[in-house]
């Protein structure tokens, strides 16, 4: 019997069973950003402790920083505190940081693919839910809280239980207009934002191996959304001619020798799985959530689903999440009016995410009631649409355009929504206060979805527009 | 050895907080997480939440007060991986959490400072909801090692990972002291990961 990418990637990994029974595990790459790390820096200090590898870990600012063109010193003094904080970290114990002055700043998530930090094969950890997006380079990767920041920077080791292994087969084609966002939300509708408890999620099938490694991350981000706290796809071609390169990637005869190493690493054709779902590429449209989590969505041409649909708690949920949206139970979801579009996120703010939906903006006019930002992932992802003009023809279309950062996402920026405005949103949480405001009502999308309802000034199928 | 000393018993009286769900946004919004220590944290849990039932959630009521047991439904703590989650329960007086089931990275954090989280199944979530609602009173005890929890008259038998249940018992459920003793073998696993130490010729 073969063996899966995880099982491979977890026992050249292992360091020891501890005797709680769980692994402890080797980190072969730690991200931190100004948000979960001041902490775990302090706890270090204050048992005495030494960071065991800097030159493993990389530092970043992406939650809190602003994206509005404001400098230092921020006006936010909580803000400007925490990056006070991350500064004298990183000098400190010698950890690589990149700041704004680099030119290589951005959402950590984006960054250490875009450096060639991320590679198949590695496990990789950063206290951030979201760290699930490294998966799509093959590796296994894993959100963390801030005593496991504080273990990984101690030990470059935590203590986690090997999770099971679903394959999700997803064969055949998407539509034009359906795109990498709406196969994960599908997935997450079908499975539940709880289905992948205890799970690593293996993304597999002709959908996947058609996708870019942009699109690849957009999956593998919202693993967690489904309750996965790894996902991965295996490692090919798309992968290796991504990485090559890249700042941080091997050349030459090493990329070749790593290469191989990265190619063995893959799931073997007679692998096992504890459990496996298959889904038709073709039945998945453009989706769009109408409740509190991202499992509660549906396709664009679908109508909202009512409590009297299911029974109990359920029901409760359903009721829970209508009369925060203030969605009546039966109606379409397209044409719901919007009051925010808001393109990025570590899920949708790279080049190929600007690029469809600045396809989509080009030529249209966001109406004057409606707020429209795009907010790009890295500093480097700035520059190379720039460089493509894609900031003119937002600018153009009447979205703003910004430095990069979470921004809306989570709001911890001045970025937020105000009372109970409605954003159509490319980012990977619709939960209730998460953009900021505790009445807001978040719709998640693709980024072209966001720009087509935008232009519209509510929810429509991006489908019509492209054949409009 | 032992970091912070054994969990075996937790006792004291309970606040249910009924919902599937929860996600870790609602229960500390990320506004607190510009901070950078867990010490100011405890009053905010829930605060949204709070707010929009204006004194009608849990967390305000007065029959609650000083609870040690919250008793939560399905998911608990889904989303962020934000230990600010936690923390705030535990700075609020939260010493164990019953419910139906937890969300993974939530459920870590919580072993990791020290918060067992235990499931029931829903129907007995349910009861013991409703126990608590109507004698908020009732003293509840959870031992850690058989998964017994006692409310009153009624009892629970609740179910924790085995290698959780270790962790709490033994004391090491804050893992860095037994991470730090192997640290031979932590060298061992870096220096024969060639993406670390360099790649072979071919």
């Amino acid at each position: 019997m073969g063996q899966t990418l995880l099982d491979k990637v977890w026992d050249a990994h292992s360091v020891r069973e501890l005797p709680n029974g769980q692994t402890q595990l080797f980190i072969g790459l730690h991200l931190v950003h100004e948000v979960t790390s001041p902490q775990a820096f302090q706890m270090l200090a204050e048992r005495g402790l030494a960071v065991r590898y800097p030159d493993r870990t990389f530092a970043t600012v992406d939650h809190i920083i602003p994206t509005d063109g404001s400098t230092r010193p921020y006006v936010d003094g909580m803000a400007e505190q925490m990056f006070v904080a991350i500064e004298q970290n990183v000098e400190q114990t010698g950890i690589p940081f990149f700041d704004r002055s680099t030119g290589r700043q951005g959402i950590v998530h984006v960054i250490g693919p875009e450096l060639g930090l991320t590679q198949p094969g590695m496990t990789i950890a950063c206290g951030d839910s979201h760290t699930s997006t490294h998966g799509a380079f093959g590796a296994i990767a894993f959100g963390i809280g801030t005593s496991q920041v504080r273990d990984v920077l101690a030990t470059q080791t935590i203590s986690v239980a090997k999770p099971q292994c679903r394959r999700i087969t997803v064969n055949g084609k998407l539509a034009d207009g359906v795109f990498a966002k709406d196969v994960i939300l599908a997935i997450i509708g079908r499975l539940g934002v709880q289905g992948g408890v205890g799970y690593a999620y293996e993304y597999a099938g002709d959908v996947f191996d058609a996708m870019s490694m942009d699109e690849r991350m957009t999956v593998c981000n919202m693993s967690i959304e489904g309750g996965a706290r790894v996902g991965y796809v295996n490692p090919d071609e798309t992968a290796y001619a991504y990485l090559e390169g890249r700042e941080y990637a091997p050349r030459g005869d090493e990329f070749d020798s790593a290469r191989q190493w990265w190619s063995d690493v893959a799931s073997d054709a007679d692998a096992a799985f504890d459990d496996e779902v298959h889904i038709e590429g073709e039945s998945i449209a453009p989706m769009v959530t109408w409740g509190v989590n991202p499992g509660q969505v549906v396709g664009v041409d679908d109508l909202i689903p009512s409590p009297d649909d299911v029974e109990g708690l359920d029901r409760r949920s359903i009721q829970d999440a209508l009369d925060h949206m203030k969605l009546a139970p039966g109606a379409p979801i397209a044409g719901t009016p919007i009051d925010v579009a808001f393109v990025g996120s570590c899920t949708n703010s790279r080049i190929s995410d600007l690029r469809e939906a600045a396809r989509v903006a080009e030529g249209g006019r966001v109406p004057a009631h409606v707020k429209a930002l795009v907010v790009p992932g890295s500093q480097q992802v700035k520059t190379e649409a720039e460089a493509e003009g894609l900031d003119d023809i937002f600018r153009a279309a009447g979205f703003e355009w910004r430095d990069a950062g979470c921004s809306m996402c989570l709001a911890m920026n001045p970025d937020k929504l105000v009372n109970d405005q409605v954003c159509a949103s490319s980012s990977n949480r619709n939960f209730k206060g998460r953009q900021g405001s505790p009445l807001g009502r978040t719709l998640l999308m693709s980024p072209a979805m966001v720009a087509a309802a935008a232009v519209a000034g509510e929810v429509t199928d991006v489908r019509a527009m492209a054949a409009g | 050895m032992s970091d912070h000393g054994r969990i075996t018993h937790v006792a004291g009286t309970g606040v249910p907080v009924r919902g599937n769900d929860i996600d870790t946004d609602r229960i500390i919004p990320a506004r607190y997480l510009r901070e950078i220590t867990f010490e100011t944290l405890g009053p905010h849990a829930f605060e949204d939440d709070r707010k929009q039932l204006n004194g009608k959630h849990p967390f305000d009521d007065a029959r609650f007060t000083g609870a040690s047991v919250l008793v939560v439904n399905r998911n608990f703590g889904s989303g962020s991986s934000r230990e600010h989650a936690p923390q705030a329960l535990m700075r609020g007086g939260i010493k164990a959490i019953v419910g139906e089931s937890f969300a993974e990275i939530f459920f870590g954090n919580c072993t990791t400072i020290g918060i067992p989280c235990l499931t029931l199944p829903a129907t007995q979530i349910e009861s013991l909801q409703s126990l608590i609602e109507e004698a908020p009173e009732t003293a509840l005890e959870i031992e850690v090692r058989s998964g017994t929890i006692t409310a009153g008259q009624a009892a629970y038998q609740a179910e924790l990972p085995a290698s959780v249940r270790e962790a709490f018992v033994s004391g090491e459920w804050d893992a860095l002291s037994s991470l730090l003793e192997s640290d031979d073998a932590i060298g061992a696993v870096h220096d024969r990961l060639p993406y670390i130490t360099g790649w072979p010729a071919r």
